[in-house]
């Protein structure tokens, strides 16, 4: 099949507009953050005056660097947590028989369809009765209740793809299920848990509701919550450029795993879809 | 080495399905037993509770005097080798072989040992390293055999181990599993719907039918002695021909003709309860070119019929042919077209076919004097399928 010129143009030409409007925003972030603070309102879209003030700025001040470690910490854990756990679900919404798995999973996936700030304030107090509030598992708890539908679905797709003899043949050679499972099954899933493990450290990565709500200090504060208490150098100087080089700094990770598993996380997101 | 015994062993599916029912099997050690019968008939459902990946309903399995009932497959010491290899593609060709041992926590050395002597025994030696996905079908096969033999085990369970080979290596795998079962002296039970491998491998054979073991024997009783109609029809190729038949004080009227039967024969009709209608077999060797008989045209009867097909394979000739009037019916030939897939197929019902000398001189589309001796004539009763002559 050929395609004829004018179609190839418009195809061109509407992916074009649809790429600028995705990446003019993050570009325009990431030349904001490039600014002297004197040109930040000039509206121009290449910083006349580059400057890497911004960053030394950010990395000086323990509000950032502290709300870093915040944030690798704690997706970090979750995302271990979630995978771990849910590819164990997964596994058994996959294999077993057992009365109600039909409600377990769409009780699950119920429970991703929530909208989370609807859980804000019941969480906000609860966490601050249980002495959870602005800790590490504070944040870590709502992360993997909405991070394991997704790892669950995601993993058990991943899961029925594996034929069912050659666990038998596992089990028959003298393993237990649980040798089964962790030496022949969880390897051949393992890209299945790559995927799995990069869209949920994703999730935790950018979340903004619980963690400007359950957090209060920098004893867990993640980025994107810290991003909001930037201050200016006085009060009558917004911290433009600042924000803009930590929204530069935390968004890295996310574009270079999107560029190493870009395929692994389309696969991940539709393999559900068409075997459900 | 160990023998195995079902003991009333059943199987209820939770939906209800009686997948086995009431299966009696006594293996001994040593002993290559196959279980044959068509898809769907519960042989591989009987493997899988003896291996342990199925849960007994009912009756006792006794693997070496033991009742392994409650036991895992892993504690039941036995191998498996699945249809479609199962082989782990993670793993080498000897991770493969030895992660039984490996499980077992046998030494490095001796895994490794025992790997060696198995891939030497396969032929495998110089494919160790590879990955199952750069082995061919046959190869692949092989390692699963490898897999099984190495940790020798008490008993070999085999589901259909060469079906996935194409027709020239699964004869020449068949020779290697017989040889092998009969170098290790491994009790093995080993699935098939292919009666020409039960037949060539067992034993004996277990033939199968609904999840009822219908009957168990060696080879040649099988073949000889088929206790009713489904094992009769099952067990042979070219398969037995099945005509319709009366039965008039002591003659049998067959459209082969009418036929004195021996007052032998007759009186094991009445023992057995068979009345006027019954259901003739006559195997194709037992046809012979009436030209070719000499002396013994005496003993037998002749008829005449035109050949439709012939085929000539330099041994033998088979002739078909078909017999006017109706074609015998039963329950047991019906399921038994459905599995050969020729249920609806034109012909395939009335059809009657004879294997012949090859000094015949038929013609296809000419009309041939066929002879045959009414002695070995099997008839059954068309209503339970039994065998009355037997």
């Amino acid at each position: 099949m050929t395609t004829r010129t004018p179609a190839k143009a418009a195809w061109a030409a509407g992916n074009t507009v649809v790429v600028l409007a995705a990446l003019v925003p993050v570009l325009w972030l990431a030349s904001l953050s490039f600014k002297d603070p004197s040109t930040i309102a000039d509206g121009s879209f290449l910083p006349q005056k580059w400057t890497l003030a911004n960053y030394r700025g950010i990395f000086q001040t323990s509000l950032f660097t502290r709300a870093l470690v915040n944030s690798i910490g704690i997706a970090l854990i979750a995302t271990v947590l979630a995978v771990a756990v849910g590819s164990m679900a997964a596994y058994a919404v996959a294999r077993l028989r057992f009365p109600g798995k039909q409600v377990l999973v769409a009780v699950t996936l119920l429970i991703a369809m929530f909208p989370a700030i609807s859980l804000v304030s019941p969480l906000f107090n609860l966490w601050r009765q249980l002495g959870l509030f602005d800790t590490w598992p504070g944040l870590i708890i709502p992360y993997l209740t909405f991070s394991l539908p997704l790892a669950i679905y995601t993993l058990s797709a991943f899961f029925r793809e594996i034929p069912w003899e050659l666990e038998r043949a596992a089990q028959v050679d003298g393993a237990t299920p649980m040798q089964a499972f962790l030496q022949v099954i969880a390897p051949l899933a393992a890209p299945g848990m790559v995927t799995t493990a990069i869209l949920v450290f994703i999730f935790c990565w950018t979340d903004f509701v619980f963690a400007i709500s359950l957090t209060s200090t920098s004893a867990s504060q993640t980025v994107p919550a810290a991003i909001a208490f930037f201050s200016g150098a006085s009060q009558f100087q917004t911290p433009i450029g600042s924000i803009a080089a930590a929204g530069v700094v935390i968004t890295i990770p996310i574009i270079v795993f999107v560029f190493f598993f870009q395929r692994r996380i389309v696969a991940g997101l539709t393999s559900g879809a068409v075997k459900g | 080495m160990a023998e195995i015994v079902l003991d009333h062993v059943s199987k209820r599916f939770p939906d209800g399905t009686m997948a086995v029912d009431d299966a009696n099997l006594d293996i001994d050690d040593g002993e290559f037993v196959i279980l044959v019968g068509p898809s769907g008939c519960g042989k591989s459902t009987c493997l899988n509770m003896i291996a342990g990946l199925e849960d007994i309903t009912d009756g006792e399995l006794r693997i070496g005097g033991r009742v392994v009932n409650q036991l895992a497959p892993k504690d039941r010491d036995i191998a498996m080798v699945f249809q479609s290899y199962a082989l782990y593609p993670h793993m080498t060709v000897r991770e493969n072989m030895g992660f039984g041992l490996k499980l077992a926590h046998a030494d490095r050395a001796d895994i490794d040992r025992k790997v060696r002597q198995a891939a030497e025994l396969l032929e495998l030696t110089e494919l160790l390293d590879r990955k199952p996905a750069n082995l061919s079908g046959g190869q692949r096969q092989r390692v699963a055999m490898g897999r099984a033999i190495v940790r020798s085990p008490q008993a070999f369970l085999m589901d259909e181990p060469l079906s996935n080979l194409d027709a020239k290596l699964r004869v020449q795998m068949r020779t290697t599993v017989a040889r092998l079962q009969n170098q290790l002296g491994t009790t093995t039970v080993y699935v098939t719907h292919d009666q020409t491998e039960a037949m060539t491998l067992g034993d004996r054979v277990a033939v199968m039918r609904a999840g009822v073991i219908q009957q168990v024997g060696t080879p040649e009783e099988l073949y000889q002695r088929p206790r009713n109609l489904f094992v009769a029809g099952f067990i042979g190729s070219p398969a037995m021909n099945f005509l319709p038949g009366t039965l008039e004080d002591g003659h049998l009227r067959t459209t082969l003709g009418d036929v004195a039967l021996p007052a032998e024969m007759a009186g094991k009709v009445r023992q057995g309860g068979g009345g006027r209608d019954l259901i003739v077999g006559i195997r194709p060797e037992h046809f012979e070119d009436a030209a070719l008989v000499g002396g013994r045209r005496a003993d037998g009867l002749t008829f005449k019929a035109t050949v439709d097909v012939l085929e000539s394979l330099g041994s033998d000739k088979y002739a078909y042919f078909r017999l006017q009037g109706a074609r015998a019916t039963a329950q047991e030939l019906e399921e038994l077209a459905a599995d050969a897939g020729t249920g609806d197929a034109p012909g395939g019902g009335d059809q009657v076919v004879a294997r012949l000398d090859p000094a015949s001189r038929a013609r296809e589309g000419q009309q041939l004097e066929l002879w045959f001796d009414p002695g070995k004539l099997h008839l059954f009763n068309p209503g339970n399928g039994a065998h009355l002559t037997l």
